[in-house]
């Protein structure tokens, strides 16, 4: 299969290669549009910053290549929020992808920490990503902006607020979690979506 | 509801665990890998890898090691020791560490929290603090417990967070290897003070310590060396333990 992992300015591309490469599969990172165009499946990485990536990803046409993708796409952490229409980081405009906001985490009692970091549950309501997932199961997150619960929600969890801890529209889907870091959890959601 | 976490802490000499480990499973217990993925499996929440090398080639070694640890292991882990600039940082971020705990660089030249975070993201920067009673108050430390500095604990734990820690690990040098307990009043005031994650270190000698640190000190998090290095206390009952209290942790 060919995987395609988008290149760009962020951080932690190289944890999801790993990931991959232990699920048998040799990922390409490129920012070429040919090459994310023929890929089977494409993955949109990341940790940064919102405004600054998006600032990137116009300036070298990322944001229409990875808008106009037809085969199945991945967003993990801040590529999920970067498939959203704006992001209260920076006061970025995104994708649009998803029509639905990403905001800011803001604690009321002092046990609420920002960023939301360490291991959390998820209850999944996506059939294929979360294929197999019965019952609540732990993933890793490291956040300090969120995406609401709406129509495309495919996954949910509870910290401060009710949020999207995963997205589905048509060929589009995306965790806020980390599923490369999320031990044996993250890797059979890696695999539900390899198989897609 | 978010788990508290278990850290499991491995020093690494010339890119070989130190303590002795009393793993009769393990093919090489001195194998930082595989160590680490014993751990990984038995449900450590994430691993802390500290080099004790001070020379140049052992660095070079611990960067390898990373490498290695990064593709083998699912869970996140941080890397300290021997950091002492940015380029450190980048070079173990580069080889696939996911965060960095600075202690000594961080009192010696605090504004690296803050490059370490602009450049980086407060998230990958973990600033280790080793803190010791003093007639004053809690104090800060250098050198393992060994040199007084003039920071104070709660003063520099406030700093460390306002230029951008994304976490604090707070080490009682008077609790380190005692194995009576956490520091849980320090630990429960940094807690309260903070908005960022405290993760508590020194003195886990009972799975009861845990429970304190947790409920008394409120910890987010909780790292031990020995008593997992020796298996005194296996990291599967410990987490049934917890559980069992109502302590949010991941099975």
């Amino acid at each position: 299969m060919n995987v395609a992992i988008v290149r760009y300015n962020a951080g932690n591309i190289h944890s999801v290669i790993h990931a991959l490469d232990r699920l048998g599969i040799t990922a390409t990172l490129t920012d070429s549009a040919e090459e994310l165009g023929a890929a089977d499946k494409v993955i949109f990485p990341g940790v940064g910053e919102a405004s600054t990536t998006m600032k990137y990803l116009k300036q070298h046409g990322l944001d229409r290549i990875i808008r106009n993708l037809r085969q199945p796409v991945l967003g993990i952490c801040l590529g999920q929020q970067l498939m959203c229409s704006h992001s209260e980081e920076g006061g970025a405009g995104c994708l649009g992808i998803f029509d639905v906001p990403v905001l800011r985490f803001q604690p009321s009692r002092h046990e609420d920490k920002v960023p939301h970091m360490g291991w959390n549950t998820i209850q999944a309501s996506d059939p294929l990503l979360f294929k197999g997932f019965d019952k609540p199961e732990f993933v890793y997150f490291v956040h300090s902006f969120y995406v609401p619960v709406c129509s495309w929600t495919a996954a949910q969890t509870d910290y401060i607020v009710p949020f999207s801890a995963s997205l589905h529209r048509d060929n589009f889907y995306a965790t806020q979690f980390h599923p490369e870091k999320s031990g044996a959890t993250g890797e059979r959601v890696l695999q539900n979506f390899l198989d897609i | 509801m978010l788990a508290k976490r278990i850290i499991p802490c491995l020093d690494i000499c010339n890119g070989r665990t130190v303590k002795g480990t009393n793993f009769v499973n393990l093919r090489d217990a001195g194998d930082p890998v595989e160590l680490g993925k014993l751990y990984s499996q038995q449900g450590a929440d994430e691993l802390v890898f500290l080099d004790i090398t001070a020379s140049f080639e052992g660095r070079k070694t611990f960067t390898e090691l990373v490498g290695r640890i990064a593709s083998e292991i699912s869970i996140p882990f941080t890397v300290g020791g021997g950091i002492h600039e940015l380029s450190d940082v980048e070079r173990l971020l580069k080889a696939g560490a996911d965060k960095v705990s600075i202690n000594s660089a961080a009192l010696k030249n605090p504004g690296l929290i803050d490059e370490i975070a602009l450049n980086f993201g407060s998230q990958v920067c973990v600033v280790a603090i080793d803190g010791k009673q003093t007639p004053e108050g809690w104090r800060c430390f250098l050198n393992g417990g060994r040199v007084p500095t003039d920071r104070m604990l709660f003063e520099w734990a406030h700093e460390a967070a306002d230029r951008g820690a994304g976490e604090i690990l707070f080490t009682s040098m008077d609790h380190d290897g005692v194995k009576e307990g956490y520091a849980n009043p320090a630990l429960r005031r940094l807690s309260r003070e903070l908005t960022i994650p405290v993760i508590a270190s020194g003195g886990a000698g009972k799975m009861e310590h845990f429970r304190d640190a947790f409920l008394l000190g409120e910890a987010d998090a909780a790292l031990a060396a020995s008593v997992f290095h020796f298996a005194e206390i296996p990291i599967p009952e410990l987490k049934q333990y917890l559980r069992g209290l109502n302590i949010s942790v991941r099975l």
